[in-house]
């Protein structure tokens, strides 16, 4: 067994640790929850990649007006099984399934989450519903075509494989309820002692947010899709008006979920960023209490603005009115954690590391999403842009930009923790360099296309919409060429890079006292909080 | 910071608590005999809202927990009427 030295003193690191399973079981049957952080971490990477693959795909079918590589039936199934993947296997996962697990508990100073067998469980939960929602793309009935919003009444009734594909969102979610569930009891019941509520880091803030919309949102995504299956399957008239159901009502319950989903993928966003910003500017957290609560306030009032989606539904006017001013008002907590990032940063001592560089990224790219989605937060703009590449755009900006940099800020400020190696920097901000300038001129020119009419998840377009189509797909290109350099770097890193020492960006907070990679149970003996956890100047 | 400290209900409590949630099934039942129109469901919500705050209070033993886990679960229920109540704004103006 190898031993890692740290401070002259032996330890033996989570990677290394022998329990009672060897080899490929010791990771697929570990209850520890690093090892299980890694478990997603492989899972959910190996489906991004084939998300990105397929997106690529779609790209270039896009890059001339008619066919180019693909049928058009093919295009819906593939820009169908690109959003289920995408969204529920790996941007609402993500952070949460990966960093959470791994941080979460070293950030309250815990050995553990409070249920480690249910957390296993919940990543056998997620595997089965990834396999079942690849499957779905492959069974006979061919891939569904409804887009990931599975919309009814055509949902009701297209032949497509969707009773496989809403089975598997329905399974995915329950992962996603049991994550919250333990995330939500270790942070309530296994604190440090000495840490209250507001000297907890705002990490662990962001996934306690994050948590309760999982708990309180998933099971009603979960009801709609069963409710979906059962019209299909028995032909119970919920949706379909034929049958005397109501699509509105779909719609209605889908957002209810889908909508806060969206914080789901961005709060432990922002919570990553708020980690990563003090420590590379050596500053203390600035307006502590205003960054967690706001949080919370965007929890609260991300549950109540999802009619937003659905302007041109046939909503009441009423009802219009009444989301559009609530979705001005959740744009103000988010608004207040800006700020507040920005106010950290001033007159600190700026050390521009690759963590850093994703995280500034993350910024720029953020507010370019959020003040979009004003614009179609404004019932009058939306109504123009509604169903455009507009909303991918915008769409894109937020998820990618916000939660796809901060996954990406957060493998490389944490990775020196999580595998004891250190990645070259050089490489790193090459790869930066790139994937900014690929997702820039990949998304940007669809605001644009959005603007002159362009629409959504249509196969073909017409011959006035070839130049942004194709600087888009050349964005593509690009992007995810920086991506396999990005990953290729990391991979280098973990197998051929210098050992990194335990604290490597001077970071104040629990994860940098402890050796990198942690010990099994984190801490030799629980920590006593007497202090902010942003202890800078 | 863990709170370790339970609380152990009496049998008799619990025994009560299961009779009235009984009884409560029956009345849902029973009232379906009578024609109350537009509050058939209103009431049968009241009811299942009923015994629903029993079993939270005494075999989840919510009752005995600190404040703050109490007023957690309140702003759920809280949470839950608001996106009734405003899914009921497309409605009752469509």
């Amino acid at each position: 067994m190898m031993h890692n030295t740290v401070d002259k003193i032996e330890y033996v690191s989570f990677l290394e640790h022998k329990g009672r399973f060897k080899g490929l079981f010791s990771w697929i049957f570990a209850t520890d929850h690093k090892r299980i952080a890694l478990l997603y971490l492989y899972a959910i990477g190996t489906f991004f990649f084939v998300g990105a693959i397929l997106g690529l795909l779609m790209r270039l079918e896009l890059i001339a007006p008619g066919e180019t590589i693909m049928k058009p039936q093919t295009y819906n199934g593939i820009f169908t099984v690109h959003g289920i993947i995408m969204i529920f296997m790996v941007v609402i996962p993500g952070l949460s399934a990966v960093f959470g697990n791994f941080f979460l508990p070293i950030l309250i100073g815990a050995k553990d989450v409070a249920f480690p067998k249910l957390n296993l469980f919940s990543w056998w939960v997620f595997i089965f519903g990834s396999v079942l929602a690849i499957a779905s793309q492959f069974m006979k009935n061919g891939p569904p075509d409804t887009g990931w919003t599975f919309y009814a009444p055509y949902s009701t009734a297209t032949g497509t494989n969707v009773i496989t594909a809403t089975t598997a969102a329905f399974v995915l979610g329950f992962s996603s309820i049991l994550t919250g569930l333990n995330f939500l009891v270790t942070i309530h019941q296994m604190r440090a002692p000495g840490m209250k509520f507001f000297n907890m880091p705002l990490f662990p803030w962001a996934i306690y947010a994050t948590a309760w919309i999982q708990l309180l949102a998933t099971p009603i995504i979960g009801i709609t899709l069963l409710m979906l299956i059962a019209e299909r399957l028995f032909g119970i008239g919920f949706f379909n008006p034929d049958l005397g159901g109501d699509p509105i009502l779909f719609q209605h319950l889908f957002w209810i979920y889908s909508h806060p989903a969206v914080y789901v993928m961005i709060l432990p966003a922002m919570g990553v960023i708020t980690e990563i910003i003090p420590t590379f500017c050596q500053r203390r957290v600035y307006g502590y209490k205003a960054i967690a609560l706001s949080s919370v306030a965007i929890a609260g009032v991300g549950f109540l603005v999802w009619g937003h989606h659905m302007y041109t539904s046939g909503m009441s006017n009423q009802a219009r009115w009444f989301f559009s001013l609530l979705t001005f008002v959740v744009a103000v907590p988010s608004a207040i954690k800006v700020f507040n990032w920005i106010s950290t940063m001033y007159k600190g001592s700026i050390d521009l590391k690759p963590p850093f560089l994703y995280a500034v990224s993350f910024i720029f790219l953020f507010i370019i999403g959020g003040t979009t989605g004003l614009l179609l937060g404004s019932i009058a703009t939306n109504v123009q842009v509604h169903d455009t590449a507009f909303v991918v755009a915008h769409f894109h900006y937020i998820i990618f930009g916000g939660m796809g940099f901060a996954f990406f800020a957060a493998i490389h400020y944490w990775l020196p923790k999580m595998y004891g190696k250190m990645y070259n920097f050089k490489r790193a901000n090459i790869a930066w360099a790139i994937i900014f300038v690929g997702f820039n001129l990949l998304y940007f020119p669809q605001f644009i296309l959005g603007f002159q009419g362009m629409p959504r998840r249509y196969f073909d377009y017409l011959p006035q919409f070839q130049t942004g189509e194709v600087i888009s797909t050349i964005g593509g290109i690009i992007l995810v060429s920086g991506f396999i350099f990005m990953v290729y770097n990391l991979v280098m890193g973990v197998r051929k890079g210098e050992p990194a020492p335990a604290n490597p960006w001077n970071g104040s907070t629990l994860e940098w006292q402890i050796p990198s990679p942690p010990p099994t149970e984190n801490f030799d003996e629980v920590p006593v909080i007497k202090k902010n956890p942003y202890d800078y100047i | 910071m863990a709170n370790n400290s339970s609380h152990i209900t009496d049998y008799k409590v619990l025994t009560r608590v299961l009779l009235v949630l009984m009884f409560c099934t029956f009345l849902t039942i029973s009232i379906t005999s009578y024609n109350l129109a537009a509050f058939t469901v209103t009431i049968a919500l009241l009811i299942a809202g009923f015994k629903s705050f029993l079993v939270l209070s005494y075999f989840m033993h919510l009752k005995y927990e600190s404040l703050l886990l109490r007023i957690l679960v309140s702003i759920v229920f809280v949470l839950f009427a608001l996106i009734v109540l405003i899914t009921f704004i497309d409605y009752s103006y469509r």
